[in-house]
């Protein structure tokens, strides 16, 4: 059974590659795939209706105990031969139902084919949370298929509305799935049915449930979405609307029946609502006159009635639906696929403007007249054999309330004969001809259909008769799902065609006579109707309670986000005071005792650092405020060192520099001063929140100290690094090697910032160039031979730059320290691992190398010094961290474990490699990329801009993103 | 472990001069604002790794007296990332600049229009404002064609452009 849902996903996979290679002919092997399902199906038969069963069990969550369990019985037999043949057979109908150059259609064979597989899992699932998943895949795909190419208004709307109410029910079964399977302590579908348990959890979990199987199978008041489903193309209503997927919520109903009918509220929910729904249906689909829409209330009517026989709890009745339901699927899909073959021929499915076409195509009137038999419940149809089987057994007492029976009898006698007029209204509508008109309209069949066109509704068609007449032989099946109810009658009626004069057959005749009595009158019905139309109704219903979240959306979202960031960070802040504020408040643990002061040397920094931070609110001038911010970090990097966090105190004083060289690169081009924007009331306001975030964060630090009362988790790592990790500096250890996976994570991060401020400077390109001299440039001017470096210069390039901006002093300096300090980033890198340094450290001192040339050289200074992409850099680094995982993960090891490899070589002596250098190399790269890809952005672009006097102002058709 | 005095003094006061500028409209002082909340808490982070000690380097010191490595690394890419990020806001200034003059924190246009917009416009189609025979399937009793419902489109909205494309009729006929 897994095996064909696997194949189920397999070919949804390839199906638009399929239908690219040979068109439509590819439906024609798709269809193999449901036929093979329904060949396996059907092979079990002897099996099942023996008393056995077929089961398969394979792990999927272990550690949340769920498994595949899949498990054919005659009552998932039933279905699963209905969803596998009738999609099989709509499969083969789809190759000739599309035109050669049709679109969309490669995604329509894709969603189509992985409907049936759901739907197949749907029926096959034991397990109560698998069943809701394919429960819910089924209404997804539904969805995309009602949705088509979601071009057209109608047919969006038409799938969003079933998707709302499909989904709203499947979100509420859930609920109920969840409440069953605590209260009867089993989430095996064959063991809750067996033995649900009891108690409020359980009578609620039941209707929760029901909700689900109600909305899915378009019960009174959730049955407008079906109609309005009928934007989809033929074959769907024929498979989706018809056969398969709203006969989820029948098969749910009918599988939890034999435990859960005789939980309160379970009969009057489906009893009651299924017979609401038996008639709303047919009464409306008697006013249709696009025969799609006609079938689509027909459907809606018929659900209600398999509603009604299913969910009775009865074994006499059980039998009836079962069969019930194997005809309704036959007929429907038949006269579903016999509509599109009259659309397909005459452009049309408007019963008024069709005439005579019974004449003109004889062999689709057969197949249409012997489904449309089998809906009214004549004979020798299938569907005469399931109503006479539900008229017997009601009339014998199918129901343990006698009064009950007899009501729900002569429902269902009412209903039968909507259904045997309407089907009247249907034959007449597609096939007579009609006194109005000409005696053949439209005059010109489009397009006839061809054999393989007419094969698949045929087939349905025959099968219904085949199956009515030897009706004995379903038998073996509805018995074996029927006798695990219990018994109401005598003795039980078996399925078949004669048995004898009795009061059942006296009910189908007076069905039949009053469908033939409203089909005769159906002009003053039709008034009638007109009349007396009904003002209020449930989609009505649904598209006002659509409005009003929307109004409230509006009125929420109106009312609350006027539109200031401030005031929502400030909210934002106002909640982190109120609720964790309050908790610290009165339920953290706060310390006993205090201590002033690691070393007296911290107080002196934090009082430096806090007027710092004191004098960073108070100026107004740009460059000044950011030096004071600056001093800030500094003082944090020395009270890094004195906390013994050297690794900490190198990177944070490399960083500040390069901040502050990238803060002066940018503020050069904005005013001097900052504005002052907010009124005095606006600031007391923020100085009262920022004071109270200071001091709960202050209170959070102290608490969070006395807090700690387990062993930490890095007290191993000392251990771990050096006989895992194979180094001794444990801070780098733990980069490169214990939390690779964390350090992988960020410097990706590093990748998109850095990707994003380029893509933030360059306006009018993604990324920039980079700026070399030109070659005769550099020759002439500095008598430069060749690759190699200018001997009358200092710098490569610096030449370039205005005589006013050179320093001569600076450019000295910056060629005798260039090469030293590269040398000295790298040897920063390969003695991270044993002593301060490492990656991070390494590319921050080798991006402060190219600052230094392009500060006193220019921007062609820093494309000499750095002729590479920082892209290139940055994709390079995340190549070689990443690869390095990769590789260990080849080799047979975890990702990103380490290896160390010791040998002996002749001149080095001992040699200690241990690959998560690789990994560090990586992070040295991503560092250069970045420092790189914010030099030539906010350095090089923005002199470029200046010096070429670029344009801020868009040419007329060009577009800024802001 | 006993916490000291001085950290959670320097942390509190950091945090509220960097909440202070973060509630700013100029985006300048946002990006302090931000600067200083970095620093306050990579100082907080590595105030609850508990008291001084030695530097976490096997050698230099014995496992005992090492102060905790773990919130160390974890502070350690997060000053690079605080680079990151502010080198990134320095540019989103640097572009408001260049393109409008500006460098504030704006009033959000969109969140005003929602402001404004009364309920009832909520859905731009409603369908108890169409006729009956002109509303979608199952509000009436027979299937529109494309064609009517971009008819009514155009109606009743005219001059507004349509999110439909559209479709050239496939030979004829409809479904």
């Amino acid at each position: 059974m897994t095996t064909l849902l696997l194949l189920h996903v397999v070919a949804a996979v390839l199906a638009p590659v399929l239908v690219r290679w040979w068109g439509r002919q590819a439906f024609l092997v798709l269809a193999l795939v449901p036929a093979a399902a329904f060949g396996w199906v059907v092979a079990q038969w002897a099996t099942v209706t023996g008393g056995g069963e077929v089961r398969e069990a394979t792990p999927w969550v272990p550690a949340l105990d769920l498994t595949i369990t899949l498990r054919l019985d005659p009552l998932a037999l039933a279905f699963a031969g209905l969803v596998t043949g009738v999609g099989a057979l709509v499969l083969l109908y789809c190759a000739r139902y599309f035109e050669p150059g049709d679109e969309g259609v490669g995604r329509f064979a894709g969603n189509l084919t992985a409907f049936a597989g759901s739907m197949l899992g749907l029926v096959l699932a034991d397990d109560l949370l698998l069943l809701y998943v394919f429960w819910e895949l089924t209404t997804v795909f539904s969805f995309l298929l009602i949705g088509g190419s979601g071009t057209r208004v109608a047919a969006r709307r038409a799938a969003g509305q079933a998707l709302v109410l499909t989904t709203a029910g499947g979100l509420a079964m859930l609920l109920g799935l969840i409440m069953i399977g605590e209260s009867s302590g089993s989430y095996l579908l064959s063991e809750v049915a067996a033995d649900p348990g009891g108690g409020a959890l359980l009578v609620g979990g039941t209707v929760l449930v029901l909700v689900g199987a109600i909305t899915k199978s378009a019960m009174v008041p959730f049955h407008f979405w079906l109609p309005a489903a009928m934007e989809a193309p033929t074959p769907v209503s024929a498979y989706l609307h018809a056969a398969a997927m709203v006969k989820a919520g029948v098969y749910l109903v009918a599988r939890l029946a034999p435990g859960f009918a005789d939980v309160p509220g379970w009969r009057p929910i489906v009893l009651g609502l299924g017979l609401a729904t038996m008639l709303v249906g047919g009464y409306r689909a008697l006013r249709q006159n696009d025969l799609k829409l006609l079938l689509a209330f027909g459907t809606v009517s018929q659900l209600g009635f398999l509603m009604v026989l299913v969910g009775a709890g009865s074994r006499e009745l059980a039998a009836a639906g079962l069969a019930m339901t194997v005809a309704h699927a036959l007929f429907k899909s038949t006269l579903f696929l016999t509509v599109g073959v009259i659309d397909h021929a005459t452009g049309t499915r408007d019963l008024r403007a069709l005439s005579g076409l019974g004449r003109r195509l004889p062999a689709l009137a057969v197949v249409g007249g012997l489904a449309a038999a089998s809906m009214a419940g004549l004979p020798p149809l299938l569907g005469f054999v399931g109503k006479e089987a539900a008229f017997t057994a009601l009339w014998d007492g199918g129901l343990p309330d006698r009064t009950a029976a007899v009501t729900v009898l002569v429902v269902l006698v009412l209903g039968s004969a909507l259904t045997a007029g309407y089907t009247a209204r249907f034959v007449w509508g597609a096939f007579a001809r009609k006194p109005g008109l000409a005696p053949t309209e439209p005059a010109e069949l489009v397009h006839p259909p061809g054999p393989l066109f007419l094969a698949a509704p045929a087939v349905l068609a025959l099968t219904g008769l085949v199956a009515g007449l030897a009706s004995p032989l379903l038998e073996p099946l509805a018995a074996g799902y029927a006798d695990t109810l219990p018994l109401l009658a005598a003795e039980p009626e078996e399925l078949g065609l004669w048995h004898g004069l009795q009061p059942a057959l006296a009910l189908s005749a007076v069905t039949l006579l009053g469908g033939a009595a409203l089909f005769a009158g159906r002009a003053a019905l039709t008034r009638f109707q007109q009349r007396h139309a009904v003002g209020a109704s449930a989609d009505e219903g649904y598209w006002n309670t659509m409005q009003a979240l929307d109004r409230l959306a509006v009125l929420v979202t109106g009312t609350t986000q006027r539109g200031s960031l401030p005031a929502y960070l400030g909210t934002i802040l106002v909640v982190v005071l109120a609720l964790p504020g309050s908790v610290l408040l009165f339920r953290a643990p706060w310390p006993g005792e205090w201590r002033a002061w690691d070393t007296p040397i911290q107080a002196l920094v934090g009082a430096v650092v806090l007027v710092a931070a004191a004098l960073a609110l108070r100026i107004r001038q740009r460059l000044s405020a950011v030096l004071v911010v600056g001093v800030t970090g500094y003082g944090l990097a020395v009270l890094f060192t004195l906390q013994g966090a050297p690794d900490l105190a190198l990177t944070q004083f490399l960083v500040e520099t390069l901040t502050l060289v990238v803060f002066v690169l940018v503020l050069r081009k904005l005013p001097k001063d900052i504005t002052e924007r907010h009124r005095p009331r606006e600031r007391a306001v923020r100085g009262v929140i920022a004071v109270a975030v200071g001091v709960f964060m202050a209170a959070v630090g102290a608490v969070a100290l006395s807090a700690r009362t387990a062993e930490p988790v890095s007290v191993d790592y000392p251990e771990a690094a050096y006989d895992f990790g194979g180094g001794q500096n444990i801070v780098n250890v733990t980069l490169v090697d214990i939390r690779a996976w964390d350090t992988l994570g960020e410097i990706s991060l590093l990748v998109v910032a850095a990707t994003g401020v380029a893509s933030l400077v360059f306006l009018r390109r993604r990324t920039g160039t980079v700026d070399r001299l030109a070659p005769g440039q550099v020759d002439e001017q500095s008598g430069r031979r060749g690759r190699r470096a200018p001997r009358r210069q200092w710098l490569a390039a610096s030449i370039a730059l205005a005589p006013e901006r050179r320093s001569v002093v600076l450019e000295v300096i910056t060629r005798i320290l260039f090469h030293t300090i590269v040398v000295f980033s790298v040897y920063l890198l390969f003695s991270g691992h044993n002593d301060p340094g490492g990656g991070f450290a390494g590319g921050l001192v080798a991006g402060l190398s190219l600052v230094l040339r392009y500060l006193a050289g220019g921007r062609y200074e820093l494309g000499e010094a750095a002729p590479v992409d920082p892209g290139l850099l940055l994709g390079a680094g995340l190549l070689f961290s990443g690869g390095t995982g990769v590789v260990g993960l080849a080799l047979g090891a975890e990702v990103l474990q380490t290896a160390i490899l010791e040998t002996t070589l002749p001149v080095l002596g001992d040699v200690k490699l241990v690959t998560s250098l690789f990994f560090d190399i990586g992070v040295y790269l991503i560092v250069v990329g970045l420092v790189l890809d914010v030099l030539r952005s906010l350095g090089a672009e923005l002199d470029r801009q200046v010096e070429e006097h670029d344009p801020i102002d868009a040419a007329p058709d060009e577009v800024i993103l802001r | 472990m006993t916490p000291t005095v001085v950290l959670p003094v320097i942390i509190g006061g950091l945090y509220a001069a960097g909440v202070y500028l973060l509630l700013d409209r100029s985006l300048t002082r946002v990006l302090l604002g931000f600067l200083l909340l970095g620093n306050a808490t990579n100082l907080l982070l590595l105030s609850t790794g508990g008291a001084a000690g030695l530097a976490p380097i096997l050698g230099v010191a014995e496992p005992e007296e090492m102060s905790d490595p773990l919130p160390q690394a974890l502070i350690l890419t997060a000053i690079v990332i605080t680079f990151g990020i502010a080198a990134f806001l320095l540019a989103i200034i640097y572009r408001s600049w260049r393109l409008v003059r500006q460098e504030v924190v704006g009033v959000d246009e969109e969140d005003r229009r929602v402001a404004r917009r009364s309920g009832t416009d909520a859905d731009e189609m409603d369908p108890d404002d169409l006729a009956p025979e002109d509303r979608f399937p199952a509000h009436a009793d027979s299937l529109h064609t494309d064609r009517h419902v971009e008819e009514l489109l155009d109606r009743h909205y005219a001059g507004i452009p349509s999110d439909d494309v559209d479709l050239p009729p496939t030979q004829g006929r409809r479904r």
